[in-house]
């Protein structure tokens, strides 16, 4: 009974080290975007809070927190406070499969990537539930949106993933990690890459694909009946999911922990931190992606996801397993 | 081991409660929340006897794709609430009882023939001339199996799906008139000529197009 408790204990201690960073990180990385896309439109954006406004979220937080929780009196209401949980328990518990570094995980499963795939469609259930629990017609419009999209986009999404697994012959994300030793799969795989980070921002529902929230058709979607802490949930759940998001971009296509060049001044910094870097750099991206681009229409949406990226990214599995059949470089013979 | 058996009774408690949950809930939606429960739970015990493949794929495919669109028909079709009229009269005096008799009736025949034929039938469970071996990922393990000995099979199962598929969008499809489709191409290669025309406009007459 006793080595129960101390495994209990070690496990808890690693999950608060992992979850702590990870929410503190969000906070961060929302003031970053607000930054990121002021400077793109010469403003300045939060710059009052703290030096250079870094605890903007902080105090937006404190704000959320002291807020009244409204539950709407013809809500179903335990889903309706269910809703934000179910996302804010999806978007921690993929982080559990992240690598950081060489042996740096919390759990090193033999089906990461597989995880992280039916996390991030588990993620739909926060939306529906929450679009339907409020009983209210945006919300449900904006639900029901938002669920066809991120179904859509997650089809794309896992053909672009066998792309990558065909290159590795292992579904574990650090051995993912490790075959990219040499090369980076965003050289040979660079198309699937830029479809990739298209989906990943109509799969975390961004702009240019915020639709289910899009504010002068649906007022803000399925979070429109939600106030105050709740609300703040489904807001860090979905930049948690953005980050998410990136790191896993990052595992596929950027080499993870690696360095890009196993030469002194880079190999010396720690693995983790280059992970760190990739992740932001992928952000910055979806940042700046956010500042410039116009939002969809719905129907072209669709037409990108179902006529466009799948049957590309089809076509290039069929690419891909050729040239390795053809070159005899099938891994894991 | 003690760990492992209580997690085991907590996963399948769910599952059976759950799946009580389902038929006996009146609200339609809540029946599919506990469906998906159920598809959880019982994902959950794939991964306890070592079969994480099999959990994940039914987390994917059940719960992310199945289930969305479960609750997508019942949301749409507003039949939210049913209330208690199972075993009430309904249209003309019928009830759904004589057929929901007859159709458990079949399923439970199907059982009794599928679970009899593995009781009576020992040797099928021998029969299984497929070397299991513990070393390699069972990623790998049913891989190997299914796109040799079972492809025949596996490419069956695919095209029973496509048909399926191909029948659904048949029996739906419908030509509906005046639909205007947005034509890339033709909004690209738009020249000056065509969408503008320079009319020298007569004092006091204007101009009269002819649409």
């Amino acid at each position: 009974m006793d080595s129960y408790f101390s495994i209990l204990f070690t496990e808890v201690y690693k999950i608060l080290f992992l979850l702590v960073p990870v929410l503190v990180s969000v906070a961060m990385i929302v003031w970053l975007d607000r930054r990121v896309w002021a400077f793109v439109q010469k403003r300045r954006g939060p710059n009052v809070v703290g030096p250079f406004g870094l605890f903007q979220s902080l105090a937006d937080a404190l704000k959320y927190i002291f807020k009244e929780i409204i539950i709407p009196a013809s809500s179903n209401k335990l889903v309706f406070v269910l809703a934000p949980v179910v996302t804010m328990t999806l978007a921690l518990i993929s982080w559990a499969v992240i690598p950081f570094g060489e042996d740096f995980v919390l759990a090193d499963i033999n089906v990461g990537i597989l995880y992280l795939f039916a996390v991030s469609s588990l993620g739909v259930y926060g939306i529906i539930m929450g679009g339907w629990a409020s009983n209210s017609k945006y919300p449900f419009l904006g639900a029901i949106r938002s669920a066809a999209q991120m179904v859509s986009y997650e089809v794309s999404i896992g053909v672009i993933i066998i792309n990558v697994l065909l290159c590795v012959g292992s579904l574990n994300l650090s051995d993912i990690v490790k075959a990219q030793q040499n090369l980076w799969f965003v050289i040979p795989l660079f198309p699937m890459f830029v479809i990739y980070f298209i989906s990943a921002l109509a799969e975390t529902n961004r702009p240019p694909f915020d639709l289910p929230e899009a504010e002068a058709e649906l007022v803000a979607g399925y979070q429109t009946e939600y106030s105050g802490m709740m609300y703040a949930m489904f807001w860090l759940g979905e930049y948690a999911n953005i980050l998410l998001m990136c790191a896993l971009g990052s595992i596929l296509f950027l080499g993870g922990w690696l360095s890009p060049l196993d030469i002194f001044p880079f190999n010396a910094i720690p693995g983790p931190f280059w992970l760190i870097f990739k992740i932001l750099f992928l952000f910055i991206l979806f940042a700046l992606v956010k500042a410039t681009v116009p939002r969809y229409r719905y129907d072209q949406l669709m037409k990108l996801g179902w006529k466009i990226f799948l049957p590309f990214s089809l076509f290039y599995v069929v690419l891909t397993s050729s040239f390795l059949i053809y070159f005899d470089l099938l891994p894991g013979k | 081991m003690i760990a492992h058996s209580v997690f085991f009774y907590i996963f399948s408690l769910i599952a059976i409660v759950s799946a009580v949950m389902v038929t006996v809930s009146k609200n339609t939606v809540h029946s599919v929340f506990f469906l998906i429960l159920d598809f959880i739970s019982i994902s959950c015990l794939f991964i306890m006897i070592g079969a994480e493949f099999l959990g994940m794929i039914m987390l994917i495919v059940y719960v992310g794709a199945v289930a969305v669109l479960f609750l997508f028909v019942v949301m749409m079709l507003n039949v939210a609430e049913q209330k208690g009229q199972w075993f009430s009269s309904r249209w003309d005096g019928g009830t759904h009882i004589p057929v929901g008799l007859l159709v458990s009736l079949i399923i439970f025949f199907e059982l009794i023939i599928v679970i009899g034929g593995w009781k009576y039938k020992p040797d099928l469970l021998n029969s299984l001339s497929i070397n299991i071996s513990t070393e390699v990922t069972n990623t790998r393990s049913i891989g190997n199996v299914l796109y040799t000995d079972y492809i025949l099979l596996f490419q069956i199962s695919g095209m029973i799906l496509l048909v399926a598929m191909i029948g659904a969008i048949v029996l739906t499809y419908r030509e509906r008139a005046g639909v205007k489709r947005q034509s890339y191409v033709k909004q690209i290669s738009r020249e000056r000529d065509e969408g503008v025309d320079l009319v020298e406009a007569e004092r006091n007459k204007g101009v009269k197009i002819d649409a």
